[in-house]
């Protein structure tokens, strides 16, 4: 694989952060870190990365663990964090919130690691969390969970490389509404990721003229479910589907069974198809249907140079799929949000002059004082806001339709679309 | 040195090594320490109906999580206090473990296994179906603010630490009374003969019943000192595998002995944690090692000892 050092796209970020503080602490800190650097410069920054290689979340697991390993190669070709290296010390939490939470005690306790991230699945992180904060430990997810953003976590906690549930399903809203139709049925898994979605959504399609005429919860244990579409409404315009797990690919075949050539417009979101060949057999339903994507799987026709860069780096083809094994489907629609992710810490860690653990705190400060992200090299999926207050990030999200076996971008929701008012304001927690 | 003597001493010694751990332990091993014997509480009180009693449960983790989501439950919606919640944790594990006893006695052998793990199930689904209350798989975060006791932080590692400490204290010293009391006598003679404690005259059902509810409330107080020392109730801790871990950790320590279950659920936790250091396949170690553990020390670690060595063992 050809490793490429990426030019000055880190200044343009970095300009964008409106750090008072930390810039400050920065610049009076100067000459002391800089001689730190020069001192000690095999001393490496350990990023301590609770990665799900067993259990529910391996298949994300794999390719969060290729992306960071990518993104950490850059970051140290380039010159590291403060001119240390930046070393990733990954322990598998098997995606289970008892061993996460062990796994943030290892990292702050017995690896010595600067800081924890990568935390995917919502119950690992919401069992880890509260460990990170009282180990006071920075703990920087990539999750999409609400709760970070609802106030439920603390001050320790960031989301700065990947959107919330909330503001995903709130964009979808306008396109679903003004392009698939108004009556929507929802088809969701009948716990929380499943809820986030059904109440999310059923007030952001109210919001636009819409409504929810039907709500089908499917019990997680459900094998089948021809029984539940006859259930669906006739006025139904829209199904919305957020199924997940193994049972997928039988859903949607029975789907298909069910409604024949003539079915509403279908709207999903792709993380029921993560890792998953969208033309394997059984999926051809799902041609011409539409799906959220955090960031387009197929290298689309106006592909950005961020996109390509980020492919090559981190060993992915135009398809979405290994360029070492094109049966292995990449999670390209999250995975995106370790890269990202990785240069927010190391702009934060450059921000605070960070040296040693006393300056986790003002790490957390420098992040909080991030605001606009440009897309670039480093953000690849699109420009980025962050909100301090609530420690979580804002951005675009893609619409994309299968055609011909393919996903196409149909519809970019912007930064906008997702907003909403803030629920909680973390810098008022102390440290 | 009589059997008493040897018996307090050991018992008593570990205890006061505990202690002394407080202050020795590095704050990695510290912490774990502290899980391990909230832990091995779990383990206790299912030592109590395994070990002691001769009954396979394979549903206990219906019980850790009955304590776990009373004392939860009420802290989220009712703001109460770690205390109070500790107790409304209690009382939900109580009536659990009496509704389960009335009905599962009512089998045996294989059956009462399928039914423990039957009802275990459905106190699983239970915690999913009521996600609006409960976030399902998500769980519950508990702040550290509603895990203060006055001044005392439960959060903090010395408070943690002396807590579960304590809570192992109680479940250890309960235990080790119940099985040198004429309670726990008649308790071992059913795991023996059933029939036979029949024939002398003892109401077995009452007794197995007793063993029952003793069992899951000390598996509900871990449960509910689990969430409070550690923030967290999840669904999780309510699926099948927490109904076989205590299984594990009894086994490998010693069924039928009152130190076992801390012996089995220490060298379970470290067998895990020092193999995934080394191979992702980390799993594949743990059982060969159990599986090596079974084939020659079927009786579990201090139940080697005790066959071997310390034959005055409770």
């Amino acid at each position: 694989m050809t490793i490429k050092t990426p030019k000055s796209t880190g200044t343009t970020r970095r300009g964008a952060l409106k750090t008072l503080a930390g810039g400050a602490a920065a610049a009076t800190s100067l000459p002391l870190w800089a001689r730190y650097a020069q001192a000690q410069t095999s001393e490496p920054i350990r990023v301590g990365f609770q990665m799900h290689r067993t259990g529910i979340g391996a298949a994300y697991g794999r390719w969060y663990g290729r992306t960071t390993e990518a993104a950490a190669r850059i970051i140290n070709e380039a010159g590291g964090i403060n001119g240390r290296p930046l070393e990733i010390v990954a322990e598998d939490d098997g995606t289970d919130p008892k061993r996460g939470a062990e796994v943030v005690e290892k990292f702050a306790t017995q690896l010595k690691c600067d800081i924890g991230y990568g935390t995917l699945f919502s119950h690992v992180v919401a069992g880890s969390a509260p460990r990170a904060g009282e180990l006071k430990l920075p703990y920087f997810i990539v999750s999409e969970g609400h709760q970070l953003a609802s106030g439920g976590l603390n001050r320790y906690t960031v989301q700065p490389g990947i959107t919330d549930v909330k503001s995903q399903v709130k964009a979808m809203a306008p396109f679903v509404a003004s392009t698939l139709g108004k009556k929507v049925t929802m088809i969701f898994p009948d716990y929380a990721f499943g809820h986030d979605h059904r109440d999310f959504f059923s007030e952001a399609i109210e919001a636009q003229g819409g409504e929810v005429v039907a709500k089908l919860a499917i019990p997680p244990t459900e094998t089948s479910f021809t029984k539940y579409f006859p259930k669906i409404p006739r006025e139904t315009e829209v199904i919305y589907h957020v199924m997940v797990g193994p049972a997928v690919l039988t859903f949607v075949k029975e789907m298909g069974e069910f409604f024949g050539p003539s079915r509403p417009e279908m709207f999903g979101f792709i993380d029921s198809l993560e890792a998953v060949d969208i033309s394997s057999p059984g999926l051809e339903f799902l041609e011409g249907t539409y799906f959220w994507e955090g960031m387009p799987r197929y290298a689309q026709a106006d592909q950005t140079p961020y996109d390509k860069f980020f492919r090559e780096q981190v060993g992915v083809d135009a398809n979405g799929a290994s360029v070492a094994d094109p049966k292995d489907v990449a999670t390209y629609a999250h995975m995106f949000a370790c890269w990202e992710t990785l240069f927010v810490i190391k702009a934060g860690m450059e921000a605070a002059g960070y040296q040693s653990f006393k300056d986790r705190p003002a790490l957390i400060e420098a992040v909080e004082a991030m605001t606009e992200m440009p897309q670039s090299n480093e953000h690849p999926q699109g420009a980025k806001l962050f909100n301090g207050k609530t420690h979580q990030v804002f951005g675009p999200q893609y619409i994309s339709q299968v055609t011909d076996g393919k996903l196409v971008v149909k519809h970019t929701a912007s930064i906008e679309d997702t907003l909403y008012p803030d629920e909680t304001d973390y810098t008022t927690q102390s440290f | 040195m009589s059997e008493t003597t040897k018996i307090v001493a050991l018992h008593g010694g570990l205890l006061v090594l505990l202690v002394t751990l407080q202050f020795l332990l590095p704050a990695y091993h510290h912490g774990n320490l502290a899980r391990i014997m909230v832990l091995a509480s779990f383990a206790i009180g299912y030592n109590v109906m395994f070990g002691y009693t001769g009954l396979l449960s394979l549903g206990h983790a219906l019980f850790f999580a009955a304590g776990m989501y009373g004392m939860g439950l009420a802290v989220q919606y009712a703001g109460a206090g770690p205390v109070v919640a500790l107790l409304a944790g209690l009382a939900v594990s109580v009536v659990v473990a009496l509704v389960v006893g009335l009905l599962a006695l009512r089998t045996a052998g294989v059956g009462f296994m399928i039914v423990t793990l039957m009802f275990a199930q459905a106190g699983y689904l239970t915690i999913l179906y009521f996600t609006t209350w409960t976030r399902g798989d998500e769980g519950l975060v508990l702040q550290q603010a509603q895990r203060t006791i006055g001044s005392l932080d439960l959060s903090q590692p010395g408070p943690r630490y002396f807590a579960a400490l304590l809570l192992f204290a109680i479940c250890f010293l309960v235990t080790l009374w119940m099985v040198r009391a004429p309670f726990g006598k008649v308790l071992i003679a059913i795991r023996e003969n059933e029939e036979r404690a029949r024939m002398l005259g003892y109401d077995v059902f009452r007794y197995k019943l007793a063993a029952v509810v003793i069992s899951g409330t000390l598996c509900g107080l871990s449960g509910a000192a689990y969430g409070l020392l550690f923030g967290y109730v999840g669904a999780t801790f309510a699926s099948v595998q927490y109904s076989i871990f205590p299984l594990l950790w009894v086994l490998l320590g010693g069924a039928g002995t009152v130190i076992g279950p801390l012996v089995g659920t220490l060298f379970m936790f470290y067998l895990i944690d020092l193999s995934s250091s080394v191979t992702s396949a980390y799993m594949l170690v743990a059982g060969v090692v159990l599986v090596l553990l079974t084939l020659f020390a079927p009786q579990g670690l201090v139940g080697e000892l005790r066959a071997r060595v310390w034959r005055w063992l409770p």
